[in-house]
């Protein structure tokens, strides 16, 4: 009933492909897509705390630290340019975002 | 340990429950609600493994600040939410495969992997013995001395991203009264007060 690094591993890897099958499932919704990408990114965390612990190195910990400035970071950057978007636009879905392609 | 163990599963459990709901709530505030849920049981998990800091940094920067955030957008949009999950079914014929073949590799990935001794004894920064030094107290240490900065660039990322926040969403309108500085700085006092000669009896 030991619990090892595998569990952890296997419990970030759910999340991350939870992660994937949103952004693939709601293709129309960007505030999801949005949310999925968090999803990924904490997968990412638990898999760098996990080994941190497992590994006794703080290392992993600090590194965990940054990917949540960055995508706290990536969160504020992209709502803003969805909300530009939508004043822009009046409707955020993606399918309509192709206008760079001339 | 059996607590540890009954603990871990509940964490665990909850967050991949919530991140599933997180992609297939119809409602996105529902969505936004199901990822607090998803992160604050990640923080329990990041508790469990001994990185308290962490943990409760994760409460703190999502529940605090990008849930809130998410909610606003949500909230201040004027979408019609049901008809951006038409294509639900449309996508499933790529997903669910690419999405399989991706949980097969990570899982596979984590199976064959194995943890060696020499990896433990190497760390670069070993933790510290937990009873000496508190888990904050040891991140606080490597991250104002080794990671020093690295630290200070994840302050300008944070400050460029608030900065880059603000420019996009800012918007000028016309018609409203504004303070400019330059005006008022530059204004003298020969353009601004007219002496006048009232005289008795006539008023101006």
């Amino acid at each position: 009933m030991t619990i090892g690094l595998g569990h952890y591993l296997t419990v970030a890897a759910i999340l991350f492909t939870l992660g994937i099958f949103g952004i693939f499932i709601n293709r129309k919704n960007v505030i999801i897509i949005l949310m999925s990408i968090e999803l990924m990114l904490l997968a990412v965390n638990i898999n760098l705390v996990a080994f941190s612990s497992f590994h006794g190195d703080l290392v992993g910990q600090i590194f965990a630290l940054f990917v949540l400035t960055v995508a706290a970071a990536e969160a504020a950057i992209g709502l803003a340019i969805l909300v530009v978007y939508f004043r822009n636009r009046g409707n955020i879905a993606v399918e309509d975002i192709n206008l760079m392609k001339g | 340990m059996i607590a540890q163990a009954l603990a871990f599963y509940l964490f665990a459990g909850i967050a991949v429950i919530a991140g599933f709901m997180v992609i297939s709530a119809r409602n996105p505030v529902h969505s936004v609600l199901f990822l607090i849920l998803a992160f604050f049981n990640a923080a329990g998990l990041f508790i469990l493994l001994g990185a308290e800091f962490l943990g409760l940094l994760m409460v703190v920067v999502y529940v605090g600040a990008v849930a809130v955030l998410f909610l606003f957008v949500v909230m201040m949009l004027d979408i019609d939410f049901v008809e951006l999950r038409q294509g639900f079914r449309d996508y499933l014929h790529i997903g669910v495969p690419i999405t399989i073949v991706v949980l097969l590799e990570l899982i596979f990935a984590v199976a064959v992997s194995a943890v060696s001794s020499d990896a433990v004894n190497s760390a670069v920064n070993p933790i510290p013995p937990v009873e000496e030094v508190s888990n904050m107290r040891a991140i606080g240490h490597l991250l104002y001395t080794d990671y020093f900065l690295l630290f200070q660039l994840a302050g300008m990322i944070l400050l460029v991203a608030m900065i880059g926040a603000i420019v996009l969403t800012h918007r000028r309108r016309d018609g409203v009264r504004r303070q400019n500085i330059y005006e008022q700085v530059t204004r003298a006092p020969a353009d601004s007060i007219e002496v006048r000669d009232v005289k008795p009896g006539q008023g101006i």
